[in-house]
């Protein structure tokens, strides 16, 4: 397109139209810079800890527990204690967090109070997560400094174990589960709630048999993305005082406990090079198990929209 | 609520020798049980529905202003009027699903069989039971065909055979000749016109007193929407259908008596024959005529 015809068919539209297309261009190739900035920073952790970690990663590192010597030295007890923590926080997280979304989108009158709460909620997810260490340290672990306590299986407090710090995981991805389950109960639409609620179904009715299956895809999604994170913290669990030398598997909630992240966290602090490869070791199996985690929230998201009618 | 006094108002099936052989009403034990007890509005043709000074708002603003309305038992009334008139708003006060509308309230009455809808021991799970609606757009279940109809039924509880209920709501909804061979599938399997009868269907397995139609045709293509209007006109014995739409045509086709309404106020009620050819009110007589709205 030459500017002759530009200018001679535009009349009062003056803008230089090479100019225009040149401007386009720069922010187009702007924008794909940004995302390869991404990818390529991506690229070299994941190349970076492969390199460093692929050599002593083997059947071996995966169930040995962890030494003083780095070539006996495995990731057993961490990976068994994030398995124990992650299915305890999810356990505990699920019921509590879909409960209070439910409440919140569809019994709770709309108004200022909910408008708060919200508000309180968004805020909540964003706290750092050092904070809901200090929370659970105080809280759970000492239980605002009570005596110990026993009754029907439940000891209290619950000292530096794996319940303690379960639920200081439940606290920190709350936040996170009811906001996405509550977007998974937005997105279904008004229409199914009036055909239910225009027959006479009570809400409960109308909840159990039409939102709930409606939503289930994307809350899960919620719950696998939220739970990936709680895999993935260290902070708090370093504030609740979880070990960073475990020689056992967690038997009971009641065990202590260490987590893939702090392993990693104590094996790349150690001065000997051996244990920074078994750093990146572990990071690489900690990496499979996010990607797997998230894996599995994709095909849920995926398979949710193939059958939405 | 006070169910009892509810029921037991508006039990005439017993009292019309023409309804109750059609009634499909009469076999359900819910209904059974309520004919046994005292009749008190015997009138066949009556009112069922009312509304004495009824002023409806959102967040304060009145959609429907200080209407008396007195909607005819048996009979197919139609509510016309341009768009934001308040018309779909009424009809949903009727059934209380204005309720799910944050910042909606009622003032004044609006009775059905004699009952304030918004009295607090009133439960508009009942009322809405007993107050059938259908929507603008066909909105089934994601169940089967046979689920979508006997979902509601087994909700309330409904104890007879649920097979014949179906069946015979499909019927009324002159559909079951359509879907027989293949209630197992899925209810958006359908056109649009045949989700709209199955929505019917389930309203009507409800074995509902009123039918509220809320523009059930808007979504529809001319034939699907011949088709409901036929359905309407096969349910009139035994069902009062209260309906709003946006097409004239379809009011005075359909209906025996016609509202209109315009912005928020009802401004004449009447014979449909006559609001078509004979208004007494200009304003009317302009929107019939096609002059605005």
């Amino acid at each position: 397109m030459s500017d002759q015809t530009n200018t001679a068919s535009t009349g009062l539209f003056t803008a230089d139209s090479a100019k225009r297309h040149r401007r386009d261009r720069f922010f187009r190739r702007l924008a794909r810079c940004a995302t390869w900035f991404g990818v390529i920073m991506l690229a070299v952790l994941i190349g970076g800890i492969l390199r460093d970690g692929a050599g002593s990663l083997s059947f071996a590192f995966l169930d040995s527990f962890p030494s003083r010597k780095p070539a006996i030295a495995g990731f057993k007890a961490a990976i068994w204690g994030s398995v124990w923590a992650v299915s305890l926080t999810a356990v505990l997280s699920m019921p509590v967090g879909i409960g209070a979304a439910v409440y919140l989108e569809e019994y709770a009158k709309k108004g200022r109070l909910l408008g708060l709460l919200d508000l309180l909620i968004a805020n909540l997810a964003g706290v750092p997560s050092i904070l809901y260490g200090m929370l659970g340290l105080i809280a759970f672990v000492r239980v605002f400094g009570m005596d110990e306590l026993s009754f029907m299986g439940l000891s209290l407090p619950f000292g530096r174990s794996v319940i303690a710090g379960a639920l200081t995981l439940t606290l920190l991805i709350l936040p996170v589960i009811i906001i996405s389950t509550r977007e998974a109960l937005r997105a279904v639409p008004s229409s199914l709630r009036q055909a239910a609620y225009g027959l006479g179904a009570t809400q409960w009715q109308c909840v159990r048999h039409h939102v709930l299956p409606a939503a289930i895809p994307g809350m899960l999604t919620g719950v696998v993305l939220a739970l990936s994170r709680a895999l993935g913290e260290t902070a708090p669990l370093i504030m609740i005082g979880a070990l960073t030398y475990v020689a056992f598997i967690p038997e009971t909630p009641y065990d202590p406990f260490t987590a893939m992240p702090i392993q990693i966290f104590n094996w790349a602090s150690r001065p000997q090079a051996e244990f920074h490869h078994l750093a990146a070791s572990g990071c690489i199996v900690l990496l499979v198990v996010l990607l797997g985690m998230n894996g599995v929230a994709v095909w849920l998201r995926n398979r949710a929209e193939s059958r939405m009618p | 609520m006070k169910l009892e006094s509810l029921v037991s108002s508006s039990a005439t099936e017993t009292s019309e020798p023409d309804r109750e052989p059609v009634d499909p009403s009469a076999c359900a034990p819910v209904v059974k049980a309520a004919a046994n007890e005292a009749v008190i509005d015997s009138d066949p043709v009556g009112t069922v529905l009312s509304t004495r000074s009824a002023t409806i708002s959102y967040s304060g603003v009145p959609a429907v202003r200080d209407v008396d309305l007195d909607i005819e038992r048996g009979a197919i009334t139609a509510i016309i009027g341009p768009s934001g008139c308040g018309k779909s708003t009424l009809l949903r006060s009727f059934n209380r699903m204005n309720d799910f509308i944050g910042g909606a309230t009622a003032s004044g009455q609006i009775l059905f069989e004699g009952h304030d809808v918004n009295a607090h021991d009133l439960d508009p799970v009942e009322l809405r039971r007993r107050i059938g609606m259908v929507f603008q757009r066909p909105n089934p279940f994601p169940k089967t065909i046979y689920e979508n109809v006997a979902w509601g039924p087994r909700m309330a509880g409904y104890t007879g055979d649920m097979a014949e209920l179906v069946e015979r709501s499909l019927s009324d909804a002159a559909l079951w000749d359509e879907v027989k061979d293949k209630l197992k599938n899925p209810g958006h399997s359908l056109s649009g016109g045949q989700q709209q009868r199955l929505c019917i269907a389930r309203a009507l397995a409800m074995s509902p007193e009123v039918l509220l139609m809320d523009e059930p045709c808007s979504a529809l293509d001319p034939i699907a929407t011949g088709r409901i209007e036929e359905l309407i006109e096969s349910l009139k014995p035994r069902y009062t259908v209260v309906i709003v739409t946006h097409n004239m045509q379809q009011a005075s086709r359909l209906s025996d008596i016609t509202v209109f309404m315009y912005q928020g106020e009802l401004i004449e009620v009447g014979p449909t024959k006559r609001i078509f050819t004979n208004p007494e009110r200009q304003q009317t007589e302009d929107y019939v005529t096609g002059r605005f709205g």
